[in-house]
């Protein structure tokens, strides 16, 4: 009975069978979780996913290290943050006026970058995360300061989004969304430009890449989409404070991108729900959770350096031909390398 | 065919004058000037350092020369960056081998279409119609190049787990998706066994009967005479002769600089 299902379900492609799987563990989560507790967690986790799904796809598909996503993140969080407060904007409005400065941003300072070759990025994107995390903490009369300031209940059409269920779905959309958008983009001409660029930045310019422009585009298009997020985060927190735009949450975000594998859109799903469950599961270490933390991290480098869903597919994948060459019932004459 | 045996064809696809690069105090290619006609197979040759590669990077964009003129018929286009030279019909392959080892082997080919499909990345996010079409006449075609270049058997595999010789023509394949008009083909034929070069002999004389120019490095001096309309021998960045293979045979000052200088009063 089961059997025609799950040969059915082997049929489809692992990039579609993925996403079946996410959309059922998303619908079947609420029902399962009771407490407000866990369920906050599981948002985080999905809000974490979203974000280090746009930056993979500039780490892990276009190449290209950011190391101020954090700082992209409090553009959007304090844009709807201060303007709704201070300015009586709509936070809809809000949300898309902090996406279009950290666009901006993102252009400007691209610009003469990438014009360079080399990892100019990551040094430029460290920097101006830092004076973002500055200004966020130093302009108290505008920002709260360090102590951030309250954001106003987000409104969607007329509808004030404040219990956690009704975040829950719409998180969750975004995140299905998401998913779904990332892998149509990397099965795209632009996606195969970015991943080509990557691959060998020669080859990409001869067959006709503007290799800067690509740079550009997904570089301003994941600042967007961390902007975007921020706002998210804000509006649901219900508080912000200079810690999102903080140089280690940037870090941490590149960390959940290459712990659960770069280049890999259900590895971006996996670092986020490890990196954020795990600070909280460690909380028993009781002052050594930092310790236990960086341990994780250091093995899963040194075992898993691909990240641990590539590695876990390529074993998974060596398994089945090994199986499959069994079923066969001969020793391969030819090289499986 | 008139054009092919002319010594001075009416309109080259590609004309270089007095081109030249120094690299620091290391004059890499000197002065060279040559005319490539239309439809034609054109070999260039010469010892290891002679400057092949060099002025194929000119010729592509890779490189920004220091002097000289490259007329893409019959207007100017050094030091133009390499995408804009593609969009103009210019392909290539690369002797080191630039392959992306982060796909597969058909991806590989589908990026040589880059510029003849629509880019548009919101389109792409979410699956337009005419997008998905698009790419799939695509695989399609990929496909069609693989086996136009002997590789159906790979069809499904990653780049990264392809032979030296099969990574060679993937380079190919995905030149050839390009439809260039001018393919330069740097040392194709490099690393492969006797009879994977006859095959490539085969494949580029496949690909010039299609009406692509075909500008060739090799050293494999059995394939270069059978296969070229015309030849230059470079040697130290100099043009040192140019012309048709039986004519690049008898030229002592080649066979001075391949065999020695005593070996060229021997056979003269």
């Amino acid at each position: 009975m089961i059997r025609p299902v799950i040969l059915r379900l082997m049929a489809l492609r692992p990039a579609t069978l993925g996403l079946v799987a996410l959309a059922v563990l998303v619908l079947v989560l609420p029902l399962v979780i009771s407490n407000s507790f866990y369920l906050d967690l599981v948002i985080r986790i999905a809000i974490n996913a979203i974000i280090v799904l746009g930056l993979n796809l500039l780490i892990g598909f276009a190449g290209q290290i950011s190391f101020g996503h954090a700082g992209f993140l409090g553009i959007g969080a304090y844009a709807s943050a201060v303007l709704p407060t201070h300015f009586g904007w709509p936070p809809l409005l809000a949300l898309i006026a902090g996406a279009a400065a950290a666009a901006a941003l993102a252009a400007v300072m691209a610009w003469p970058i990438f014009r360079l070759k080399g990892h100019y990025l990551a040094m430029a994107t460290l920097g101006l995360g830092i004076i973002l995390n500055l200004i966020f903490r130093n302009e108290a009369s505008y920002t709260g300061g360090p102590d951030g300031m309250a954001v106003p209940a987000m409104e969607l059409f007329g509808l004030q989004l404040s219990r956690d269920r009704q975040w829950y779905w719409v998180i969750a959309a975004l995140l299905l969304v998401s998913v779904w958008a990332s892998l149509n983009i990397i099965d795209s001409p632009f996606g195969r430009a970015l991943r080509a660029l990557h691959g060998s930045d020669v080859a990409a310019r001869v067959v006709g890449v503007d290799i800067a422009r690509y740079k550009m585009a997904i570089f301003v298009m994941s600042a967007t989409f961390a902007s975007i997020m921020g706002s998210i985060t804000a509006h649901y927190v219900g508080f912000v404070t200079p810690n999102i735009a903080d140089f280690f949450h940037s870090v941490e975000l590149v960390t959940m991108v290459v712990v659960g594998g770069m280049a890999s859109v259900f590895g971006s799903l996996l670092g986020a729900v490890l990196l954020t469950i795990l600070p909280q599961a460690l909380a028993t270490f009781e002052g050594w959770e930092t310790v236990a933390f960086g341990a994780i991290l250091i093995l899963c480098m040194i075992f898993m350096p691909r990240g641990l869903l590539p590695t876990l597919a390529a074993r998974l994948g060596s398994l089945r031909f090994a199986v499959a060459r069994l079923r066969a019932g001969r020793s391969a004459g030819e090289s499986d390398s | 065919m008139m054009a092919r045996t002319s010594t001075a064809p009416a309109t080259p696809v590609l004309s270089v004058r007095d081109l030249s690069i120094n690299f620091g105090g290391v004059r890499a290619v000197q002065n060279v000037s040559f005319d490539i006609a239309s439809g034609c197979i054109y070999s260039v040759i010469g010892p290891n350092g002679a400057g092949k590669t060099t002025l194929f990077n000119l010729i592509t964009g890779v490189y920004v020369p220091t002097a000289g003129e490259i007329l893409l018929d019959g207007q100017p286009v050094q030091g133009q960056p390499p995408h804009r030279l593609a969009r103009r019909g210019v392909a290539r392959t690369f002797q080191n081998l630039q392959v992306c080892l982060n796909m597969t082997a058909l991806e590989n080919v589908m990026v040589g279409a880059h510029l003849r499909l629509d880019r548009n990345v919101l389109k792409a996010a979410f699956r337009w119609p005419s997008l998905r079409r698009a790419d799939q006449a695509l695989h399609q075609e990929a496909a069609e190049l693989m086996r136009f270049v002997g590789l159906e058997h790979a069809l499904e595999a990653r780049a990264d787990a392809m032979s030296y010789g099969a990574l060679k023509r993937l380079e190919i394949a995905r030149a050839l998706a390009m439809k260039p008009r001018l393919l330069f083909l740097d040392e194709p034929a490099a690393g492969l066994n006797p009879r994977e070069t006859l095959e490539i002999d085969e494949l580029i004389r496949k690909v010039a009967a299609s009406g692509v120019t075909v500008v060739l490095v090799e050293h494999d001096m059995k394939m270069v005479m059978s296969l070229s309309d015309r030849i230059l021998v470079l040697d130290y960045g100099k043009k040192l002769a140019e012309g048709t293979a039986a004519e690049i045979r008898q030229d002592p000052a080649v066979i001075a600089a391949y065999l020695g200088a005593g070996a060229a009063g021997e056979t003269s």
